[in-house]
């Protein structure tokens, strides 16, 4: 069951604790905060896989581990296959009766980085959401393979320096435009889909939620700002964070069976782009002046984005 | 409950409904597989026994043998019984799971319907997918023929959910000459053959929060080669347990299976060693040779390929007769000598007579292997045995076309 109260930051950042301080991601690392956020939202048990990426080299060194609930790691692309299947197992030993706890209600999560979402594990996700487990994806979307030293994946946004779509004397960075995981797990058909920011996190508590609560198989996108990859001081990863939302380069919605898009959150005052893009050293070279028509299709991109969102939403189809 | 499924005291089966009907028995809490040819009908088999009440448990159609293998692991570090089958490039594909599922010490029993690796496609039975296995870390046993395929699935998750083992097992058929060759099979009633296997019983159980487990840590030059050590000891430990599951089968049954079967060796000149339904090829034609012609020739067949039986090996070779010893390899050995050849040389070295070792590739691609065929191969050794060395390559390729193809030779200086 969901926890019903969140009043205030403090005590639910507290509310039964199943992940530990001690980990290895780096200082100011997004990932434990909405990694925490899920784990304490719900009182229900919770079996968790994750995809090789930061979040599972930093929490689980032998003879260590950041877990006080079940966990699992397989590979870098079979987090959600692990998560389905240990459902399946859930169900089967449910009928034969040979759970140790059979009332003691279980959801079952996994996550990825965008590297294993968008890129090397999408096969096993849409496998996993195309056969209707009961359990939650979510994507740790740091718009880069940070765990191997930042180089690109497919949810690298245009414009972005990585080491392997760099920025140089003929070159702007990366090329293509990110993948649109939402609408592609949207149009599986799952129950829940939505994209989360954690400086909202009540809004993504919700969210999260919303998914456990749901069932069927639910996919959640997070926004996780990185220091490392990005180039921002440790200190600021919730300011990012402010500005990729209010810059709606991370617009925070839900799509509903599909189709019914709401909008989560809706900027008192919507930023230029380039107050984001300016913020981090992986978009410096933009500002040159001969990259200044990539920050204008960037904003470009983003209005007609929100402008869609926006009709689709009106619309309710 | 699973309905009851009533079989007849003899049954015609093939290789692949054979290993299925094992399934069902088991009672499986999950199965996670992928079809491919030849193991296809095992998979349809137990669809089937899901679509009609004679399975309780859960049965994922994953989207590729990765995922299979993937959901495997999953599913076992939830506390049940787990199992798949695949093939070849099914088998390929899930390679990177199999060193996963053996490392986290999870017993998946997997039935793989030997089947020769691509390019060029091919859909036929050789030994390239086993082979790939034997680094993997898990038990490998080999059925020979369709009721062996049945004993031995049975058997096979006795021998890896052992609390003593806690390793995944493949058992292996070959495909098409197994897989899709009916035979009289002897089964076993439902009630009597899940009490054989037995109840699962859960370790380090996910969905046992009382004691949260994490599986699949990561460790690296401090921990890893201890955790690989202990893994092959529990490996190489696992060679008592399934000389007691066999033994327990033969209880039951009257059927008896060894880790390394043995024919006509005791006064053998010269013999064979080969894997899968080659080997009754061989023993028929060992009789043969020896009723027509008087030659002393043996077979000598690993039924567990891994753990590999060295000392059984060595043993079935230590015959003060036996002068030459043919290994035949059905697998493409891509720049070495065969597997076979190897292993068993390395077993024939330690025996007192150290019989003339040979090898030949044979079979590849479902290239049929008859008893003319073997008969021919022991007389290459009689040949070997009476001029005193090898008067062969000592590896070659046996029912090619096209010009003889062979490598090495014996030094006589």
């Amino acid at each position: 069951m969901a926890i019903t109260s969140i009043k205030n930051l403090k005590e639910f950042s507290t509310n039964n604790d199943r992940f530990e301080g001690a980990h290895l991601l780096c200082p100011g690392c997004a990932h434990s905060m909405i990694v925490r956020e899920l784990m304490n939202c719900t009182d229900d048990n919770l079996v968790i896989a994750s995809n090789t990426g930061c979040l599972e080299v930093s929490t689980a060194v032998y003879p260590y581990t950041s877990w006080d609930t079940s966990w699992i790691h397989i590979g870098f692309e079979n987090a959600a296959t692990a998560a389905s299947c240990a459902e399946a197992m859930y169900k089967a030993r449910k009928k034969k009766g040979t759970l140790p706890d059979a009332d003691a209600p279980v959801k079952f999560v996994a996550f990825g980085g965008d590297g294993s979402t968008y890129d090397i594990g999408f096969q096993w996700l849409s496998g996993a959401m195309e056969r209707g487990h009961d359990f939650t994806y979510i994507c740790l979307d740091n718009e880069n393979y940070a765990n191997t030293g930042g180089q690109r994946s497919s949810a690298t946004p245009v414009g972005a320096h990585t080491s392997t779509a760099q920025a140089g004397s003929h070159s702007y960075g990366k090329k293509q435009k990110k993948k649109d995981m939402v609408a592609i797990m949207a149009a599986h058909g799952a129950p829940y889909v939505a994209q989360l920011a954690p400086n909202k996190w009540k809004s993504m508590a919700k969210g999260f939620q919303k998914a456990l609560e749901t069932e069927g198989p639910c996919f959640i996108n997070t926004v996780s700002a990185c220091t490392t990859e990005w180039k921002f001081d440790p200190k600021d990863t919730i300011h990012i964070t402010d500005l990729a939302t209010d810059s709606l380069m991370f617009p925070v919605y839900e799509i509903i069976d599909g189709h019914e898009l709401n909008i989560l959150y809706r900027p008192k005052n919507i930023i230029k782009v380039e107050d984001y893009l300016g913020s981090q050293g992986r978009y410096r070279h933009l500002f040159k002046p001969q990259n200044k028509h990539i920050i204008e299709r960037i904003q470009k991109d983003i209005d007609e984005k929100w402008a869609l969102l926006q009709r689709r939403e009106e619309a309710r189809i | 409950m699973a309905k009851e499924f009533e079989l007849n005291e003899v049954e015609v089966w093939d290789g692949n409904y054979a290993a299925s009907q094992a399934l069902r028995q088991a009672q499986i809490d999950v199965v996670a597989a992928y079809p491919i040819t030849p193991s296809t009908p095992i998979v349809e088999g137990y669809g089937a026994y899901v679509a009609n009440g004679y399975v309780d448990g859960e049965f994922v159609m994953v989207e590729s043998e990765h995922g299979a293998m993937s959901g495997c692991v999953g599913a076992a570090a939830a506390g049940g019984r787990v199992a798949t089958a695949t093939s070849s490039q099914g088998f390929a594909l899930m390679t990177e799971v199999l060193y996963q599922a053996s490392g986290m010490r999870l017993p998946i029993v997997m039935t793989v319907v030997n089947r020769a690796l691509a390019s060029p496609l091919n859909v036929r039975g050789d030994h390239s997918d086993m082979y790939l296995g034997r680094d993997s870390g898990w038990i490998q046993i080999d059925a020979f023929n369709a009721q062996e395929a049945y004993d031995l699935a049975l058997c096979a998750f006795r021998i890896g959910e052992h609390l003593d083992v806690r390793l995944p097992v493949m058992m292996h058929q070959d495909g098409f000459t197994t897989s899709h060759k009916a035979q009289n099979v002897y089964p076993l009633k439902d009630s009597i053959a899940y009490e054989f296997i037995g109840k699962y019983i859960p370790v380090d159980d996910m969905l046992d929060f009382s004691r949260p487990v994490t599986h699949g840590a990561q460790t690296e030059e401090d921990w890893h080669y201890e955790h690989k050590a202990k893994q092959h000891k529990a490996l190489m430990d696992s060679r008592t347990v399934i000389d007691d599951v066999f033994a327990d089968f033969k209880e039951l049954t009257g059927r008896e299976y060894k880790r390394v079967e043995s024919y006509m060796m005791e006064d053998a000149e010269v013999a064979l060693v080969l894997l899968g339904s080659s080997v009754e090829t061989a023993v028929l034609a060992a009789k043969q040779l020896r009723e027509e012609e008087g030659l002393k020739v043996g077979v000598v067949a690993p039924r567990c390929f891994r753990p590999f039986p060295y000392d059984l090996v060595r043993d079935a070779l230590d015959v003060s007769s036996l002068k030459a010893v043919c290994c035949l390899d059905k697998s493409a050995p891509g720049g070495a000598m065969g597997a076979l050849f190897n292993e068993v040389s390395a077993a024939a070295y330690s025996t007192k007579a150290r019989p003339m070792m040979t090898n030949y590739v044979y079979g590849l691609g479902g290239r049929d292997f008859a008893v003319d065929e073997a008969k021919r191969i022991m007389k290459e050794q009689k040949a070997h045995a009476d001029a005193g060395h090898i008067t062969t390559d000592i590896q070659q390729f046996s029912g090619l076309r096209g010009p003889k193809l062979g490598f090495f030779k014996t030094r006589r200086d």
